[in-house]
């Protein structure tokens, strides 16, 4: 049996595991420029952990209004944040449903929970997704 | 592909895999540790900023409290930096010879960045007061 045989297509599973990858590396991209964003903002001198981390990975003004810092909102409302927060979110719960699905499927059988189990997931997906856009543009 | 493996728990815990394989572990921990952090923070906020809940909130004092936050960031960043590591040894496949040598390296990069982290908390919860 030679490697010419074997001739993988853009099966769901492969596509999804190509999708981790760059999601992965996206969403340390995002957290990276989160974090500096947020330190040129003031957050080297002002803040706490919790309010980095909410500054890191969801900089939105609804988010961050915790942060009991004056007139921060006003830095994280603007078109090119929402942009972020909704790539982040995207990622962020594509990465994560995904994973929880793989890590389910393991420890099933092709039973006909399978194809139960993905389309609860998947509808999970699309209703934080609607959830958190809508959240994203309301703020 | 389907559950035929005669394989138990506790067998299972007996390979030894070493480092590799308790990264392995490790990441799914840590990745579902993160949905249930997430996930429970989101429905927190969310009935303590629509009813004013009382156990939303303690639940959220509790994510905010230092001590939590110590085992937080070492469950972001433990799954942000091994995700790291896969993504470039499944980029780069001829590097997975130096596997154990990228873990190294890992756990190296690991530990001032946790440390440091650490540190901070530590010296503005405890020291400061």
């Amino acid at each position: 049996m030679g490697s010419s045989t074997i001739k993988p297509g853009f099966t769901f599973e492969y596509t999804m595991w190509i999708f981790t990858r760059i999601s992965g590396l996206a969403m340390i991209l995002l957290a990276i420029i989160g974090i500096t964003a947020a330190f040129i903002m003031g957050a080297r001198t002002q803040t706490d952990l919790p309010t980095l981390m909410r500054w890191t990975f969801f900089p939105n003004p609804n988010h961050v209004v915790n942060s009991e810092i004056p007139d921060i909102t006003l830095g994280w409302a603007n078109a090119f944040w929402q942009i972020m927060q909704i790539l982040i979110v995207f990622f962020a719960a594509t990465h994560a449903y995904n994973g929880l699905r793989v890590v389910l499927e393991d420890f099933m059988g092709h039973t006909i929970w399978r194809p139960l189990l993905r389309g609860f997931i998947f509808l999970l997906w699309i209703f934080s997704l609607i959830l958190a856009v809508y959240v994203i543009l309301a703020s | 592909m389907s559950l035929k493996r005669k394989v138990g728990f506790f067998q299972g815990l007996k390979y030894r895999g070493k480092g590799p394989m308790w990264a392995w572990i490790l990441h799914r921990i840590t990745g579902l540790s993160i949905i249930l952090f997430v996930g429970l923070h989101v429905f927190a906020s969310f009935f303590m900023q629509q009813f004013g809940s009382d156990i939303a909130t303690s639940i959220n004092i509790v994510y905010e409290s230092w001590i939590f936050q110590i085992l937080v960031i070492f469950i972001v960043i433990f799954h942000a930096l091994n995700g790291f590591r896969i993504a470039l040894l499944d980029i780069w496949p001829q590097l997975l010879v130096y596997q154990r040598e990228a873990l190294w390296l890992q756990w190296l990069v690991f530990i001032p960045i946790y440390g440091l982290t650490i540190f901070i908390l530590i010296q503005n919860n405890i020291i400061a007061i």
